[in-house]
């Protein structure tokens, strides 16, 4: 390993303090550093979306961002988005504390092998706080930025709108 | 794949970064969103010996109205503005619409929330937005180097395939772009296979019409086209003087597609297709901003 600097920050939270070599990407820090597996890697180059998490509050692909960068940035992940209420800091299906939008793509089966949903998640919820009442035409380009190989995209979209309204009432 | 090992520095100041640069030679590059960059490095396209991180450099960044360095009262963009404050950005809507129409278009908004303008010019990708987009606004670029400040027209700046009139010590701080003159309607228009990928062409349109309709000036130049930002300068020339009819607009571009580009063919188009597209867009672009001119 090369020279190793020492970066700060936040997850969802929790304060971090590690050595990172400079070209540790932030997706692999989360995923092999700090075991937060939630998010995934596809292609690493910016196109597939699965790495996508907040940086202060903004969506980014954690595959394009060294993890240096992000000293003193607040991250947030798919991790952080239901409140577990068994205190386990694993969110269970069956939770009733899962964020408005995991539980309407649960429920709208807007999701099948999963591997897409983390980084579509988090893109969702600065879009939605945006945009609380999306027409289809703004969902879909906001889905545009994710590939999935499974769902065929429609029930992604029922399920923002659904999402959309629970979340407005 | 992973980048190669680096050594990585975050400069304090802007002439700090330079003199990183200078000392490290064509070994370093700086470190801008990253939007482009990383991927390379994660291909081990690119393996730089030294990242110089100017993300935090905040006299990099910012939009002033009125506030170029140099004497005229254009509209000032710092290098590390993000594509996501220019697509937000009021100002930029009210005083270059053309790059407010193009913003949308440039990758996804989670590459344009990292993504900025001086990372964008200074990579010159023929496919790129921004690049077009400033050669048809006629901007001038502001670069810095251990020599000091220096300002380049933009068309002066691309020089050819992902290349630049930038030294390898010098650093992209700014663009200032001038004030639309009265009666100018621009526009901008891309074909993309989908929402977010690189343009297969891309057109701008600037039109300058007289009280009585008449084209004073017109600058057209396209994307993805070439190796770097086009001016389409038979279509312009022929435009001067003219009324832009629907036979004007069509002539012009007629003219684009077999005189003025020599598009590539690669994966994702052929030149004839890239040709006929040219052909429609300018017509298209040249109308709505003849209409947009004439206050329609
Ligand atoms: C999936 C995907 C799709 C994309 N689609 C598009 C698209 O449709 N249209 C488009 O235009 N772009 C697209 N991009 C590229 C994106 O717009 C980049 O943000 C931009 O090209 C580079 O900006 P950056 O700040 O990220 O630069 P970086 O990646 O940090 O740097 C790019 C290059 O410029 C140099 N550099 C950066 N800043 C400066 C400076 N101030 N002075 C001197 N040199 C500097 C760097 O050393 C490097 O060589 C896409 C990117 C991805 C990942
Ligand atoms: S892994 Fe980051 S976008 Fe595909
Ligand atoms: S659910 Fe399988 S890739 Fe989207």
């Amino acid at each position: 390993m090369g020279e190793t600097l020492t970066i700060r920050l936040t997850v969802n939270g929790k304060a971090y303090d590690r050595p990172v070599e400079p070209r540790l990407l932030l997706s692999d820090f989360l995923r092999h550093d700090l075991h937060l597996t939630g998010t995934h890697v596809g292609c690493e180059h910016g196109v597939c979306g699965a790495c996508t998490v907040l940086l202060d509050g903004e969506a980014v692909r954690s595959c394009l961002v060294f993890a240096v960068q992000a000293d003193g940035a607040e991250i947030s992940t798919v991790e952080g988005l239901a409140t577990p209420s068994d205190g386990s800091g694993i969110p269970h299906p069956e939770d009733a504390d899962l964020h408005p939008i995991q539980a309407a793509f649960r429920e709208s089966h807007g999701l099948q092998c999963g591997f897409c949903t983390p980084g579509i998640l988090m893109t969702l919820v600065p879009f939605l706080e945006e945009n609380p009442d999306p027409d289809e035409e703004q969902i879909r380009e906001a889905l545009s930025g994710h590939l999935c190989r499974c769902t065929g995209y429609q029930n992604i979209v029922t399920a923002v709108r659904l999402a959309a309204d629970r979340m407005a009432t | 794949m992973k980048p190669a090992p680096f050594r990585y520095v975050r400069p304090s100041s802007v002439d700090e970064a330079i003199s990183v640069l200078a000392a490290e030679g064509y070994g370093a590059k700086p470190l801008a969103g990253g939007q482009s960059l990383i991927p390379t490095m994660n291909f081990r396209l690119a393996q730089p010996a030294v990242l110089v991180d100017i993300d935090r450099l905040d006299e990099l960044r910012g939009i002033r109205d009125g506030g170029g360095d140099g004497a005229t009262n254009g509209l000032y963009i710092g290098a590390m503005t993000r594509h996501s404050e220019l697509e937000r950005s009021a100002v930029v809507r009210d005083r270059a619409p053309l790059l407010a129409e193009a913003m949308p278009w440039i990758a996804h908004p989670q590459i344009r929330n990292r993504g900025t303008m001086g990372g964008s010019l200074a990579h010159a990708d023929p496919a790129a937005e921004l690049p077009a987009v400033m050669l048809a606004l006629d901007a001038r670029i502001h670069l810095r180097g251990p020599a000091g400040d220096r300002t380049v027209q933009f068309c002066d700046f691309c020089t050819g395939f992902f290349s630049t009139a930038l030294a390898p010590d010098e650093l992209v701080t700014g663009v200032e772009i001038p004030p639309l003159p009265a009666g100018t309607g621009t526009a901008f228009l891309e074909i993309s296979r989908r929402q977010g990928d690189f343009a297969l062409v891309g057109v701008c349109a600037v039109v300058t019409l007289d009280a009585g309709g008449v084209c004073t000036r017109a600058s057209l130049t396209l994307l993805s086209v070439g190796d770097g930002p086009v001016c389409a300068k038979t279509a312009e020339d022929a435009l001067r003087d003219r009324t832009l009819t629907p036979d004007a607009v069509r002539d012009a571009g007629e003219a684009v597609a077999t005189i003025d580009i020599d598009p590539p063919a690669d994966i994702h188009a052929s030149a004839a297709y890239r040709r006929q597209l040219a052909r429609v867009l300018t017509a298209r672009a040249l109308d709505t901003a003849a209409r947009r001119a004439a206050g329609a």
